[in-house]
């Protein structure tokens, strides 16, 4: 399988990256690069092989309903870019 | 089993079809409902869940999906989603996997939503729906799944900006999504009615709509009868059971006319303007999304023993079906029994009745005819209503006794509605008692003949007019009387056969 | 003294808890050692200031005679792990100024034991390379230099501040992560040792994620004692990491000198693999004499699907790093694009301007095959050849008790040489990966030099959480190796 231009700039859509229109080729090319040496794993039959799903055999650990968490909302705005009245601000979103 | 409930709904349907200038349509409806889990954390965090609070104060960094934080679950949700589960019937899955679902939005804080797709906690069961006129339809349910809630953006305080609040964010949710088996928006509203009545019944969710711990997404396609299902809209995050009749109704009729002109429905997101009463499409769900799904990583598959699963069933207390049920084996009409069972406070409210020895039917009789009539006319809820259901038990066991009439009961009432007190003292200090001495009864009888020769005359001839009789007798005891004894009185003094 | 720096972080402990040296004085040394390393490019972010106060207060817990295991103990931190109140970079421009207000459960670990923080070190961004070269700070140089040169090689990577940094003597031990080798690679090629512990050992919490399936953190430190010191420390049961293991953390340090006789080393066939410098496979047969010469057994054993397991990690690690890695988005930390028009404008020149080139190419590698009509080709295939991968380490383990292999194909190469081409920079771990996916533990050790000077290494690779007989086979090869070399010093200022 490989990706064409049109694939290369749905998927960056997806994962959110401005792509240059210039840079659509070149990552293309780089992208099919990795896909044609992954392709390989095609020889192999995986018929009746379960997926891993997770590494260690252990069960899922739960917590107990309790509250222990304080007010974080200083500490959260230390990092935020557009941190307003303990709100994360971002352009105006229309739903 | 969706054969089944697709003949179920086949029988009901034939009433509710829509006129359209092309023939009748059937409008088809699912709903994927999302029910806040009563928590105190998070379910992946142990950030609180309390509603109204300062913005941003109840995240924690897992929450805001900070580099390198973790979610760890809480095990009180999963116990919730087991238990409303068994509350719908269904089937429970020992191991269940986690999933993210990825997209971008602001407040979607990680880019994924921890949710549930291939392999949820619960698989199918059903919910039954109790219409008007007695019929019981059957809706099927597809799933329940754990999810995380999403965060909330504010519009509207600024003119280019949106402000985002993540204290819902990573709340616990199950959503419960029903077969495509509803064929009317009074279905659908009966349908959430009754799950809400079950969440609530099972304390697993609070059902508050209005705070958005109960919100629907509905699904509404049409079709001609026998027609094969036709593409679907999905209307978005429904917090009113009105809105939502409104909603599908505009919708159907939107689809029907679309078809109708020629047109196709294109299957999209939408939201409902209330102030317009219009469906429009979703601004931001308007790109084809690709959620790539795939196992979370941070999490290893859920499971749990068969053995939790029972000691939880045994744990489930009585929900409305079964106790519709008791309650009718008790004398009471399925009509009364169903106003009775509807919402839990009021379920809850009859059983202290029941508690305190009330005979069942008169007691359901006096909240149904006389209580929550009150209730309603003056606007209240059963909270906020000013007689307690031992007060209530009280009039109920008085009547019975023989100590107060009908008449007087309803003086009771009113004079605790107005003033409180105790319903016993009430009777006492103001003279409300039955009259129940035969002489003193007989002495009136005797007092309203006399001085009536002529209705004594008519009434022989046509024995109705002893209820007037009656009436006058009454009238003369100041209502305290006891309307058998100066009935049966009345008639043996006035030579009328007593009937039955 | 000759120079503090040079202790084994066994021997600083021992003096400083003997009061030989002060916690200050020593801290003092490698804080001077590191603002004269500059020129090496180790540190992202130096914290003289803090190891300073750790180390007096240290001091303080030793004359009152409350010292704990790493008293004083001068330490790098990748920096992949969140300091509170320390910018943490994962080597990226997304996070140039980020700084945590929480402290990850490893990091936190080892100053609960005493050990005192140097700084935070360079890395490949989020730790996605083999090289150290890309990271959003400059590539790290490696204190070695081949026999007679002057070309800057590579420091291996991700970890590549941490091997740098033990290998120049700049910290006593580092903090290092390990994905697909990114602790192995490097130690393999400064002549430094790593452990990789075993998936779920060492808490991920607070640890920048690049693919949580894989990502596990682990020490590197000069000699195979200081390692199982240091994994001593950092591991723990964690509540916060659900996939952290409920198992006690045994003494590693205390069974280290048990020696090799009687344990079955199996050899992988298919480790033998082209391309593969002859100098390195020599040193592997040597690795195999010395224990076979300490009273171990030599057996030949198979992993039949050892060749599928890098592309079956270049489609795993992507998909999940690309999930991951949604977070950094522009709104509630890190890089924001200037002017952004609309959201969805803010998301797409915050996430192109703050990545680099290595991790938007595994953004979208990962995306793609995580998108509608490719999962089950590509991710759910690749989860089924992991299941392979997994088996073939326990079929194997019935005929022996560890594996020895090579750690890396090569010693050392020079910046720039690999970088422009992924695929073949992606081949580097191809001794690595394998474990990863299973989830099991590996140690590299330092075996020798090749004839131009260069360390190589070799991999002890374990059943799941026998980290201890790891170190008890690692030092009988390290006293076989007997290695004196270090790298000159050529970098001082
Ligand atoms: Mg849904
Ligand atoms: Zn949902």
């Amino acid at each position: 399988m490989s990706v064409d231009k049109e694939t290369v700039r749905r998927i960056a859509r997806l994962a959110r990256l401005k792509l240059e229109e210039e840079r659509v080729e070149p990552m293309m090319e780089e992208l099919n690069g990795i896909l044609a040496w992954v392709e390989q794993l095609k020889e192999v039959d995986v018929e009746g092989i379960p997926p891993m799903t997770s590494v260690v055999e252990q069960r899922l650990k739960m917590r107990d309903d309790v509250v222990t968490e304080t007010d974080h909302a200083d500490a959260l705005m230390v990092n935020a870019p557009g941190g307003e009245d303990h709100f994360f601000v971002v352009p105006k979103v229309v739903e | 089993m969706a054969i089944q409930s697709e003949e179920r709904i086949n029988g009901a349907r034939k009433s509710k079809l829509i006129q359209g200038s092309t023939g009748a349509w059937e409008v088809v409806i699912g709903l994927e409902v999302h029910c806040q889990v009563l928590s105190k954390a998070k379910l992946f965090s142990g950030a609180s869940t309390e509603f109204g609070a300062d913005p941003n104060s109840q995240v924690s960094f897992v929450d805001a999906a900070m580099p390198g934080m973790l979610p760890v679950i809480n095990k009180f949700c999963v116990e919730q989603a087991v238990r409303t589960g068994l509350g719908l019937k269904a089937e429970i899955n020992l191991t269940s996997v986690f999933d993210r679902k990825n997209y971008f939005y602001a407040d979607l804080p990680a880019g994924y939503q921890i949710s549930q797709f291939k392999n949820p906690i619960v698989g199918e069961g059903e919910v039954l729906v109790d219409l008007p006129g007695g019929e019981v339809a059957r809706v099927g349910i597809e799933r329940l799944h754990l999810e995380q809630d999403a965060g909330k953006s504010i519009h509207d305080q600024s003119p280019d900006s949106s402000f985002v609040d993540l204290n819902r964010a990573g709340i616990a949710l199950m959503e419960i999504v029903s077969r495509p088996d509803m064929r009317s928006s009074e279905e659908a509203a009966a349908y959430l009615k009754k799950l809400r009545a079950i969440v609530r019944y099972l304390g697993t969710c609070d059902g508050n709509m209005e705070e958005g711990s109960m919100r629907a997404d509905v699904n509404v396609s049409v079709r001609k009868p026998g027609d094969p299902l036709n593409t679907r809209c999905e209307i978005k995050n429904m917090n009113s059971m009105r809105f939502i009749v409104q909603a599908i109704e505009y919708e159907a009729r939107r689809q029907i006319d679309v078809l109708e002109s020629g047109g196709r429905i294109k299957q999209e997101t939408l939201l409902f303007d209330t102030k317009l009463g219009e469906t429009r499409p979703m601004r931001s769900k308007e790109e084809a999304h690709d959620y790539r799904y795939f196992p979370d990583p941070d999490l290893l598959p859920l499971s749990f023993e068969q053995a939790w699963v029972d000691e939880i069933a045994a744990s489930l207390p009585e929900l409305p079906d079964a106790k519709k049920d008791r309650f009718t084996a008790m004398g009471l009409s399925t009509y009364d029994a169903l106003v009775l069972v509807a919402e839990k406070e009021t379920a809850d409210y009859f059983e202290v009745m029941l508690a305190e020895g009330v005979d069942a039917k008169a007691a359901a009789n006096w909240l149904n005819n006389e209580y929550f009539g009150r209730l309603n006319k003056a606007g209240l809820a059963l909270s906020e209503g000013p007689v307690s259901a031992h007060a209530n038990s009280e009039i109920v066991k008085m009547v019975g006794e023989n100590i107060i009439s009908s008449k007087g009961a309803k003086d009771v009432l009113d004079i605790l509605w107005a003033e409180g007190g105790a319903p016993r003292s009430i009777v006492e200090s103001r003279g409300l008692k039955q009259v129940t001495d035969t002489s003193a009864i007989e002495k009136a009888v005797d007092a309203v003949i006399a001085a009536n020769p002529d209705k004594v005359e008519a009434a022989k001839a046509k024995p109705t007019l002893a209820g007037w009789f009656v009436g006058q007798v009454m009238k003369a005891t100041g209502g305290k009387a006891n309307p058998a004894t100066v009935n049966a009185l009345v008639k043996a003094r006035l030579g009328i056969a007593e009937e039955g | 003294m000759s120079d503090l720096t040079d202790f084994t972080l066994a021997e600083a402990r021992d003096a400083v808890a003997g009061k030989k040296i002060s916690a200050k004085e020593l801290t003092q040394g490698f804080v001077t050692a590191m603002e004269g390393a500059r020129a090496l490019n180790i540190f992202v972010t130096e914290t003289p200031d803090i190891a300073l106060k750790m180390a007096e207060a240290s001091d303080a817990r030793i004359a009152a005679g409350t010292a704990r295991p790493l008293e004083g103990l001068p330490l790098g931190i990748k920096d992949l792990y969140c300091t509170k109140g320390v910018r943490t970079t994962a080597g990226s421009k997304i996070l140039e100024n980020y700084v945590p207000q929480y402290e990850s459960t490893v990091s936190q670990n080892l100053w609960d034991n005493g050990a005192v923080m140097l700084g935070k070190l360079n890395l490949d961004e989020f730790a996605m390379g083999s090289s150290n070269e890309t990271s959003a700070y400059g590539p790290c140089i490696s204190p070695w230099r081949a026999k007679d040169s002057k070309t800057a090689l590579v420091p291996g990577g991700s970890s590549g501040g941490s091997s740098a940094a033990v290998a120049a003597r700049l910290c006593l031990g580092a903090t290092a992560t390990d994905t697909g080798g990114s602790i192995r690679t490097p130690a393999a090629v400064t002549g430094t040792v790593g452990i990789k512990p075993t998936y779920g050992r060492c808490s991920r919490w607070g640890i920048v994620a690049f693919a949580s399936s894989l990502d596990q953190a682990g020490p590197i430190a000069k000699t195979v004692r200081d390692t199982a010191i240091l994994l001593k420390a950092m591991a723990s049961i964690d509540d916060k990491d659900s996939t952290s293991v409920d198992l006690p953390v045994p003494d590693y340090e205390a069974g280290i000198e048990g020696g090799v006789k009687g344990l079955r080393i199996g050899i992988p066939k298919e480790y033998r693999v082209e391309g593969t410098d002859p100098e390195i496979a020599a040193v592997w047969e040597k690795g195999a004499e010395w224990l076979k010469a300490q009273g171990a057994e030599i057996v030949e054993v198979s992993l039949p699907h050892t060749k599928y397991a890098l592309p079956t990690y270049y489609i795993v690690a992507p998909a999940e790093c690309s999930s991951n890695l949604a977070r950094y988005d522009g709104v509630r930390f890190g890089h924001r694009a200037a002017d952004p028009k609309d959201l969805i404008d803010l998301y797409e020149r915050s996430r192109a301007e703050g990545f680099g080139a290595e991790v938007r190419r595994r953004i979208l590698i990962g995306t793609y095959v995580l998108s509608a009509g490719y999962y089950d080709a590509y991710y759910l295939r690749a989860q089924k050849l992991r299941t392979l991968i997994k088996r073939d380490f326990e079929e194997a383990y019935k005929k022996c008790d560890m594996l020895l292999t090579p750690a890396t194909p090569s010693p050392a190469f020079a910046i720039g040489e690999k970088i422009a081409d992924p695929v073949t920079m992606y081949l580097y771990d191809v001794f690595t990966v394998t474990v990863n996916l299973a989830g099991l533990p590996a140690l590299v050790v330092p075996a020798g030099l090749n004839t131009a000077g260069l360390p190589l290494g070799l991999q002890l690779i374990g059943k799941a959480f026998d980290e201890a007989t790891l170190f008890r086979a690692g030092r009988a090869l390290e006293i076989a190796a007997d290695l004196k070399a270090k790298p000159q010093n050529w970098w001082s200022q």
